[in-house]
């Protein structure tokens, strides 16, 4: 059984990292949407394996299913077309990679010295049933709940008034 | 039943963070940008449902979902300037925003 999630852990991390560098590399902005749909998809396998069932679930239903799909809505609103394609090969030219990859790099190998050097021991073997998580979300953190919801009405709110075009704002659109 | 060691799932969590913000730093198309943040939000999720399942708590995963909640809501928002601006200038480019007097 160990082996089994273990070998599931690695093969479902390794779908997800390969996908994500493919994700922020890709030119063409549905192709890269697409592939953060498969890290998605793979984080939430290693969430099973980690003994998150309910998670598992939500980052398939909420992230997978609801915000990407917002980001494919609005790739599809502004068509873009084939110009786009050479416009990004321009930005993603040459230099523009090195020092973000060096920085990112560091930090990296930074976090991964400290999590070898002084490892946490146990595994994550806990699993946690969507029963306990539902009772810790509405037992001591029902005032987290409250503030993200609020948070999600004022997001609401914002992006409502942000995406109405007004007359007034057409003609500063000419 | 045996897990994987939480050390793994804080180095994966280290690497997509990792990635999240190599794209942020290299992309400057803003809707690449948001998708990298994305990623981010998503590495800082994984390593909070590591640290819970390790010592059996549902906290961490209470946590992720207020990352998520967190997550839509700055995706609404974002998406819905970025339309505007689109808009307004029929451009994506992050670096064409140092003409705003501000």
């Amino acid at each position: 059984m160990t082996n089994l999630m273990e070998i599931a852990f690695f093969a479902a991390g390794a779908v997800a990292v390969i996908a994500t560098v493919l994700a922020i590399t890709r030119l063409v902005a549905v192709h890269a949407l697409l592939y953060l749909i498969v890290s998605l998809l793979a984080v939430a396998v290693v969430f099973y394996t980690m003994g998150a069932p309910l998670v598992a679930a939500l980052e398939v239903i909420i992230y997978a299913g609801a915000i990407v799909v917002l980001f494919v809505f609005v790739v599809m609103m502004l068509n873009l077309g084939t110009a786009a394609r050479e416009t990004e090969s321009q930005w993603l030219a040459g230099r523009a990679w090195i020092v973000p990859v060096i920085l990112s790099a560091l930090l990296l190998a930074e976090m991964i010295y400290l999590i070898v050097r002084s490892p946490v021991p146990g595994d994550t073997s806990g699993v946690m049933a969507p029963k306990q998580v539902g009772l810790a979300l509405y037992g001591p953190y029902l005032l987290g709940v409250e503030l993200a919801s609020m948070l999600l009405l004022g997001a609401l709110v914002g992006a409502c008034h942000l995406g109405r075009t007004s007359p007034a704002r057409s003609e500063v659109r000419k | 039943m045996n897990g994987v060691p939480m050390a793994y799932g804080l180095i994966l969590a280290g690497i997509l963070f990792a990635l999240g913000l190599a794209g942020l730093l290299l992309r400057r198309n803003l809707l690449l940008i948001l998708v990298s943040i994305e990623i981010m939000l998503n590495g800082a999720g994984v390593a909070f449902v590591a640290a819970g399942s390790r010592w059996g708590q549902p906290d961490g995963q209470v946590m992720f979902l207020f990352i998520l909640a967190a997550a839509a809501a700055e995706v609404s928002v974002g998406l819905a300037l970025l339309l505007t601006y689109f808009h307004r200038r029929q451009t994506l480019d992050a670096d064409s925003m140092n003409e705003m007097r501000g």
